[in-house]
């Protein structure tokens, strides 16, 4: 029986596709999901999830545009297989508002001008929750060093900065101009 | 950019993963933080049909010092490195270095395990382990062995990793009082591979000799290499301007660099030749004696 039951499994790996069984807490919800080994996080995120605010920018870990947090930590989700996600926590641009108050660093971001087409946003902003999270008063050069992997093509990043500025203001409990909520 | 399909094995412990690599030989790849292997697997460079992921095994992430020796388990992330007080105050290369490699994020994932084992010259840690004389530890079927620094870096991606060997730890000799070591990368942009870099590491005595030194280059040879005419040069000498000048020379003579997108064969020798004299001035004035 041996010699078959071998044949039978060579059969099943070369013809058929290798699924994994992973589970991932996303936005903290748990998602249960049958995933190809080679599945990037960032296709899980964006086309199994349709959480679309995590972008693909250059698809070679070079740009930040689909930075989201792992177990609180910043990291580029093209350059991550899913399977690398099983029993972890992922937070994504879509999980960071608590119902209608926005994120000190949204706010930040709405309030200093921070983005002018977008499409970097959910990646610096969520890249900034890690620096703020470690470093809570960081100097300007440290926020400069702190983005490095993340780039921006429109806003030449001073007002990123005064955005992330913002954040570790309000973090720290200062009196910062009052942002309107989202409805 | 969509890798070959692959089977994935995510073992918890060293003797599975070791397992693994017997059961499938050559066909597999060894991943931890996969910033090397996954780009390489994008781009369909590396097709590997199994691959193993060692990240969940405990207990390989650490920075400490025993027996006379800096040990760093091989799972240990360059944010840990770049965030350790011992390594800052002590072994301020390592510290440079990894404050240059890629950008946060990847740091938060990148092991510097994964950046020796993958042999490539343009990696940043194999010129520090070269000039801080250190030693890689592998674990494999019949146990652990110890592999001098000089004997890891075979050829262009090539190391001396059995198929069924996994790198463990790096052990770093723990440097005597009036040592120093800087890293200096030329880099086009945050992120990108160094044009050339340079890592100096070195003792001096009371007198001002230079009673230790190791110098050893990224990404201007097929493989990691020493300088070692540079070293010999300064070996036992007061580091004059004049010496320091000429090793300089000498190691960007003794380089090998591809002309590329970062520039000619002559511009990256000249890189070499400033950044090594540059090293030698931030090491000597860290090693303060």
């Amino acid at each position: 029986m041996q010699p078959l039951r071998e044949l039978a499994r060579n059969f099943i790996t070369d013809n058929f596709i290798l699924m994994a069984n992973i589970t991932i807490h996303i936005n903290g919800v748990a998602q249960n999901l049958d995933v190809e080994p080679r599945l990037l996080l960032v296709h899980l995120i964006r086309e199994n999830l349709s959480l679309t605010g995590t972008h693909v920018g250059c698809d070679t870990s070079s740009c930040g545009a689909c930075t989201v947090l792992m177990d609180g930590r910043s990291i580029k989700s093209c350059t991550v297989y899913a399977v690398q996600a099983n029993g972890k926590e992922i937070t994504t641009i879509e999980g960071l508002a608590q119902g209608a108050q926005l994120h000190p660093l949204q706010e930040g971001f709405k309030e200093e001008h921070g983005l002018q087409c977008g499409f970097c946003t959910p990646g610096m902003i969520l890249r900034c929750v890690d620096l703020l999270e470690r470093n809570p008063n960081p100097t300007e050069d440290e926020i400069r060093w702190g983005i490095s992997g993340n780039l921006c093509r429109c806003t030449g990043y001073n007002n990123i900065v005064k955005a992330v500025e913002y954040a570790a203001k309000k973090m720290q409990g200062a009196e910062v101009p009052a942002a309107e909520t989202v409805a | 950019m969509i890798p070959q399909a692959f089977n994935y094995e995510a073992p918890t412990t060293l003797a599975g993963a070791i397992a693994l690599l017997q059961k499938y030989g050559s066909d597999a790849k060894i991943m931890s933080g996969g910033h090397s292997l996954i780009p390489m697997m994008k781009l369909r460079l590396a097709t590997p049909e199994h691959v193993i992921d060692i990240s969940g095994i405990k207990g390989m992430e650490y920075i400490h010092e025993e027996g006379g020796f800096l040990k760093i388990g091989a799972l240990t992330k360059e944010v840990a490195l770049e965030e350790s007080p011992l390594l800052h105050s002590k072994y301020p290369l390592i510290t440079d270095a990894t404050k240059m490699i890629a950008d946060p994020s990847v740091r938060n994932l990148a092991t510097v395990g994964g950046n020796l084992a993958h042999g490539d010259a343009a990696n940043d840690h194999p010129a520090v382990m070269l000039a801080l004389r250190a030693s890689i530890v592998v674990s494999g079927p019949n146990g652990d062995r110890e592999i001098s620094i000089d004997d890891f870096f075979l050829g262009f991606f090539t190391t001396a990793l059995e198929a069924d060997e996994i790198l463990t730890e790096i052990r770093i000799p723990i440097p005597p009082a009036h040592s120093g070591g800087a890293y200096l990368k030329m880099e086009r942009k945050v992120g990108d591979y160094a044009t050339a870099g340079v890592a100096v590491q070195l003792s001096l005595d009371g007198g001002g000799h230079c009673t230790h030194i190791g110098i050893a280059l990224t990404n201007v040879s097929a493989s990691p290499m020493r300088s070692v005419r540079a070293e010999e040069a300064l070996q036992g000498q007061i580091l004059s301007e004049e010496l320091i000048q000429k090793a300089a020379t000498m190691a960007a003579q003794d380089c090998d660099p591809n002309a590329d997108l970062r520039g000619s064969v002559a511009y990256k020798r000249s890189i070499v030749k400033t950044l090594v004299a540059r090293a030698i001035h931030a090491a000597v004035a860290r090693a303060g004696a």
